[in-house]
């Protein structure tokens, strides 16, 4: 076959021509992404020889009774979750003014620092924000000192520290989106709602936010899912404290099955959460 | 997203395609060991030209870590033997490393080693064939977590306790005790810390044996059931005054540093590190004794250069390179004779060769079913039970 009977055989066959082009990512995205992440499911449902730590490919609901029975696993489950939608709304919160002043108020120059300037953290390693935060946070640091002059100290390692260095760390993913979504809103829709006698207040909450809500429900979804499965800020910052990441550490070492079943937890939560992002419709508009 | 369309019959095609794909590659991975072998040799043969190491941080050294700190270049001269090397920072992540199969020699600490035997996956060592096995102290030959029925699995390299830490200006009087972070643990509330790691239980054991003897508990890593659960109350109590559990040396010396930590659980090197401008400290060996580490180094079944693996293991056990390596990571030396070559003052500090410290330190150990201290009417508790116990300490 010559190299012009392929090109031609090529032109008339969009399904080879198509098949051809995806066939590289897309066996790449199975074998290494879907195939290693089922691969790790089916393991919870395995168990593991106590001597010799072989695992056992006999299928068992054990694992799956362990993390459902236990308190333990829904003590942590809950405390997971709640410091997960904590960090969430922290960053919401900051990015819904933050994200208009980029996109609406600013000039064209600061517009470009601003954006600059929340984008930076990203080019620092997590470890050293993580660990910048516990300096922060120490006996004696920023956090103690800045609180002393009101009369409060640090509020230590522990939960708290968690949530604020969480919300530090993906402020820059939950920004970026409502930023771009701002950007998307026509400024002759403020001007029309002006004209039309609507107060700023108004504006935003009837113009404004319904066409912001996609970009910050995909923000959301950066913050959420993120610090649900984050296990590393926990052992800088939590003290004492564990989440699901920590318990899925500790048990991969001796006890993957039971480490792959933890594992089902944040997965199952997440999946709870895009089904109810997504009855807001505002997947459909991403 | 939503344009792709995927009838529901063609989801369920590919969701089965994928379950048996992934089947597939789960069966190929876990496949048998091969060849391995866990019978000792009864001579060398030439040196394979290349060997590889997997070990605690600071065990081998290349000199890229700091040019002064070197004895890998000296044995790849003498021996010809290529050094590759992986470091762990925990005895699970060893033995997940193990049992891949890349590794000719593993640096392990007894809470490793007994797994290592009970899966296959170390070959016993033939010491005659380690010139330098001689020297080292009797005291840590022939030992528990280094023997298995009177076969000897791997030769000393070092050891150290872990010790009780205070801030010497916050923490008044002295303690003596571990009482100091069990019981009078409320009175630094927030401020007491302890390793992270599911064998810290032993340390709660060891406590016990001292001040309850009627659970009697003879050994602190063979626990039955009540005597674990009399371990966990302990930690459960201890967990209100924990401020933080530390698993990078790093971490507890930066809180001693900064007073977020003024008493708890570390290791010798930890107390050397910590700049005495910023926070006064003492470390001690309390009076109920204490947990410690006795490392082996062995030798894998799998190993592709066992001649080039037994020369590494003689090369360590050199007593210059012995000082020169337990100085660096800051434990005591597995002879009389790498104290000779150690700065001065090193021995002493690390209490090396003091058999009667030696016997204070409860060596870390593999919990296992069959218990440990002999006892055969019940079943001891096992590792897998002390991490879901420690996850459970925690909550």
């Amino acid at each position: 076959m010559t190299l012009s009977s392929v090109s031609s055989t090529l032109s008339r066959r969009p399904g080879i021509r198509l098949g051809l082009l995806l066939a590289a990512p897309l066996t790449w995205l199975v074998l290494v992404y879907v195939v290693a992440l089922a691969a790790l499911l089916v393991t919870a449902f395995w168990t593991i020889d106590s001597f010799t730590n072989e695992l056992e490919r006999t299928f068992t609901l054990d694992n799956i009774r362990e993390i459902t029975g236990q308190a333990l696993y829904r003590t942590v489950t809950l405390r997971t979750i709640g410091v997960a939608l904590l960090v969430t709304l922290i960053d919401c919160l900051i990015a819904l003014p933050v994200g208009f002043y980029m996109a609406k108020v600013a000039s064209r120059r600061s517009r470009h620092l601003l954006v600059i300037a929340f984008l930076m953290p990203l080019w620092a390693s997590y470890l050293v924000k993580a660990l910048a935060w516990r300096s922060l946070l120490s006996n004696g640091g920023l956090l103690d000192w800045a609180g002393g002059l009101f009369g409060l100290g640090t509020p230590g390692f522990g939960l708290t520290a968690i949530v604020l260095t969480q919300a530090y760390i993906w402020l820059p993913y939950v920004i970026l989106p409502v930023y771009a979504a701002y950007e998307r809103v026509p400024d002759s829709l403020l001007d029309a709602a002006g004209d039309l006698g609507a107060r700023p207040a108004l504006t935003f909450r009837t113009v404004v936010l319904p066409l912001v809500v996609p970009g910050l429900v995909a923000g959301s979804i950066f913050a959420f899912s993120l610090t649900m499965g984050d296990y590393i800020t926990v052992n800088i910052v939590g003290g004492a404290n564990q989440m699901l990441g920590n318990l899925v550490y500790i048990n991969s070492g001796s006890n993957l099955p039971l480490a792959a079943a933890i594992a089902l937890i944040p997965i199952f939560v997440i999946m709870i959460y895009l089904a109810l992002v997504r009855r807001t419709g505002a997947l459909e508009n991403l | 997203m939503r344009n792709i369309p995927t009838t529901s019959a063609a989801r369920r095609t590919i969701g089965g395609a994928l379950a048996a794909l992934s089947l597939i590659t789960l069966s190929a991975c876990g496949g048998d060991d091969g060849d391995s072998s866990t019978g000792a040799v009864e001579e060398l043969g030439e040196n394979e030209g290349e060997v590889s190491i997997l070990a605690w941080p600071g065990y081998v050294e290349d000199g890229s870590t700091d040019p002064e700190v070197d004895w890998v270049s000296s044995f790849e001269e003498e021996t010809g033997c290529q050094v590759t090397s992986k470091v762990y920072g925990t005895s699970d992540e060893a033995f997940n490393l193990t049992k891949s199969g890349e590794y000719d020699v593993v640096a392990a600490s007894g809470d490793l080693t007994l797994r290592m035997v009970a899966a296959g996956e170390a070959a016993e060592v033939n010491t005659d064939l380690i010139p330098n096995y001689e020297g080292i102290y009797d005291f840590l030959k022939d030992r528990e977590w280094n023997t298995v029925d009177g076969k000897n699995y791997g030769i000393p390299h070092g050891y150290g306790a872990n010790l009780l830490m205070y801030n010497t200006e916050d923490v008044t009087p002295a303690p003596t005790s571990w009482k100091a972070v069990f019981e009078d643990g409320p009175q630094h509330k927030g401020q007491v810390t302890a390793y992270d790691s599911p064998i810290y239980i032993a340390d709660a054991a060891v406590y016990l044996m001292a001040h309850q003897p009627d659970l009697g508990i003879e050994n602190p890593y063979s626990l039955d059931e009540k005597q674990l659960a009399a371990a966990v109350d302990l930690l459960k109590s201890q967990r209100a005054s924990v401020g933080e559990y530390w698993s990078d040396y790093t971490k507890t010396q930066a809180s001693f540093e900064t007073g977020d930590t003024v008493v708890g659980t570390t290791w010798q090197v930890i107390a050397n590190l910590i700049d005495p401008k910023k926070a006064k400290v003492e470390a001690i060996l309390p009076s109920e004794g204490a947990t410690g580490w006795n490392d082996t180094w062995m030798i894998s079944s799998n190993a592709k250069s066992p001649n080039c693996a037994y020369a590494w293991l003689n090369h360590i056990a050199d007593p210059e390179i012995n000082a020169q390596a337990t100085e660096y990571f800051g434990e005591a030396p597995n002879s009389d004779k790498a104290c000779e070559f150690a700065s001065e003052g090193h021995c002493e500090t690390y209490h090396a060769g003091d058999e009667e410290y030696a016997e204070q330190i409860w060596f870390w150990n593999t919990p296992i079913e069959k218990c440990l201290d002999g006892r055969t009417d019940v079943k001891c508790t096992d590792y897998q039970d002390w991490t879901k116990a420690w996850a459970e300490i925690k909550g």
